[in-house]
């Protein structure tokens, strides 16, 4: 099949692009950012994919299915930045879906938009609300990049739409939600309160996007996971950090001084809550099962990420 | 004490939960955490409260069902001695996961036990999730009003929801039915404060003859009745369901009486 990936360039862009190749697939990539020692038989386009020139490459390469993951998240953009990229780069991926013929859509989100709180379910189904945005604003455009995405199951009838709900990637690599929160020697958490994490390897994590990238008939909305939840606690120690448990009133004036990682305030709440995710859907539909298992999962970033 | 948490040990490690190899199960219940608490329990208990024990062989071994008692006490007591006698009592031993208040999940260190120990947040999916997986769930379907009875208030029974029964019919969950009594001596509230409870986080604080609502080591008793089983889907009109509700509410009546002819 053609395969064109937005976002190709991030880690686990690479994995799928390979895995991909490795299945005899065509694959062709769309990212502002290199990927200098890439295969040679995919191709990188360094374009922008709300500008014309990706337009361009829908047309000449005519994708089969496209997987979109050129999403980011508060860690690295601003909040005018990252409406911009999320919601509208979103809409462009599958405007051109629908204008050249495209017969699948997978959009690669992010499990924490079902949000924290004290009195959530502890496991979300896909059914579950999105109340990330009521507590943690800078959630608010991935939540509706995820939205918007869902829609097109509906508006979009011909198109096959995979909406993907992935929890936190860990592994050998340094970008992402939970490894930016876990880089440092000393990891602070909210005194009194121990949540369980939901976190899978990066490379188990490609594996779930390229499979419900080219599994028959795939489509709606799925959570996707891999090892169970833990408790942040064990995480932090099975990564060989050191857990400081801080009052939740000081913390906020603590995040981002004294060597400990910068957090919005929002982010708070999902160190007080779990944001746990029922995948038996997408088990149940692809056959789906992470290879790494949670202890090796930790000694992968661990090893890459010595203290 | 050691000698006690190496026989809690042995017990939980005879739970049938699916525990792995780092002692977790799905739901973050931790063995290393249940230990401990088990542990402080036995001492509650076995030593400080006398606790009377009627009918626990009504308490299936293993598969889905619902303990469904009235509330006894200003605060958990009642919760924890059932859990204590299913966990002390039964062979094999069963863990007791009880659907707890909304605030609890907010408090610092509170959160953290309860999330450890197996009670999660009382939301329907929450409780259809455990049901589904055979697990024993214990409601008060009183609820938070059942805790802030007072002394001379200790052995009524005030209305029931109807949200258990609805879940109990949806899952085919059989409805075991208890009595507690004593809770009320242990714990005689004689007031409830409700503002300083509200800026506390919790719906009141209850205050005894003693000030603090530290339970004295009374005589308490638990009595657990024949399983109900209703058919139905958990979609019936409230009518239907709440004559249902009654059944249920009536077995409890029936177990508190048959306590209080006792004593």
């Amino acid at each position: 099949m053609r395969v064109l990936i937005a976002g190709i360039s991030s880690p686990v862009g690479r994995h799928v692009a390979e895995i991909l190749v490795r299945h005899h697939h065509e694959v062709v990539g769309v990212d502002r950012r290199p990927w200098p020692d890439a295969r040679p038989e995919i191709r990188v386009h360094p374009v922008d994919i709300r500008k014309r020139q990706a337009e361009e490459v829908f047309r000449t390469f005519r994708p089969e299915v496209v997987i979109h993951m050129a999403t980011v998240t508060h860690l690295e953009r601003s909040t005018h930045e990252r409406y911009r990229i999320n919601l509208h780069g979103t809409r462009s991926v599958f405007d051109a879906c629908a204008r050249h013929g495209a017969e699948r859509a997978v959009f690669v989100g992010r499990h924490t938009l079902y949000g924290a709180a004290p009195d959530a379910p502890l496991y979300h189904r896909e059914d579950s609300p999105p109340m990330a945005s009521t507590t943690f604003p800078e959630l608010a455009d991935l939540v509706a990049a995820d939205l918007y995405a869902s829609q097109a199951l509906w508006r979009q009838p011909a198109l096959d739409t995979v909406v993907l709900r992935i929890v936190y990637q860990l592994g050998p690599t340094s970008v992402g939600t939970l490894p930016s929160y876990l880089r440092g020697p000393r990891v602070p958490t909210v005194l009194g309160f121990d949540p369980l994490f939901q976190f899978m390897h990066e490379r188990d994590m490609a594996r779930a996007v390229a499979q419900a990238a080219t599994h028959p008939g795939l489509r709606g909305v799925f959570n996707v996971a891999g090892p169970r939840p833990m408790p942040l606690s064990d995480l932090i120690r099975g990564v060989g950090r050191r857990r400081v448990p801080v009052p939740e009133p000081v913390l906020g004036g603590l995040l981002g001084r004294f060597g400990l990682p910068r957090l919005p305030r929002g982010a708070i709440e999902h160190l007080k809550h779990p944001v746990v995710v029922d995948d038996a859907a997408f088990r149940e539909a692809t056959g789906f099962s992470a290879h790494y298992d949670g202890p090796e999962t930790m000694e992968a970033f661990a090893r890459a990420h010595p203290v | 004490m050691l000698r006690t948490a190496s026989r809690v040990r042995e017990r939980v490690d005879r739970l049938e939960i699916p525990f792995d190899a780092q002692g977790l199960d799905p739901f973050g219940i931790r063995k290393k955490d249940l230990i401990r608490s088990y542990t402080v329990l036995h001492a509650l208990y076995r030593h400080y409260f006398t606790v009377g024990v009627h009918g626990i062989e009504h308490v299936p071994p293993r598969g889905r069902a619902m303990l469904v008692g009235n509330h006894s006490g200003g605060w958990a007591v009642d919760a924890l001695m059932v859990m204590a006698a299913c966990f002390f009592e039964m062979e094999p031993p069963r863990l007791v996961q009880s659907m707890a208040d909304k605030f609890l999940g907010a408090m610092p260190f509170v959160s953290h036990l309860t999330a450890r120990t197996g009670h999660l947040v009382g939301l329907p999916e929450n409780a259809v999730h455990l049901l589904e997986r055979d697990r024993l769930l214990m409601v008060f379907p009183e609820g938070a009003r059942g805790t802030a009875k007072l002394y001379w208030e200790r052995n009524s029974l005030l209305d029931f929801g109807t949200g258990f029964l609805r879940l109990a019919l949806q899952t085919g969950t059989p409805i075991i039915p208890f009595g507690f009594l004593g809770g009320g001596d242990a714990i005689p509230t004689v007031v409830n404060l409700v503002r300083l409870g509200k800026r506390l986080g919790v719906p009141y604080v209850p205050v005894t003859p003693w000030g603090l609502a530290v339970p004295r080591p009374a005589r308490l008793s638990v009595r657990f009745g024949t399983p109900l089983r209703f058919e139905g889907t958990g979609n019936e009109e409230d009518g239907w369901v709440l004559r249902r509700v009654e059944q249920v509410r009536d077995a409890v009546r029936d177990l508190m009486d048959r306590g209080e002819a006792r004593s």
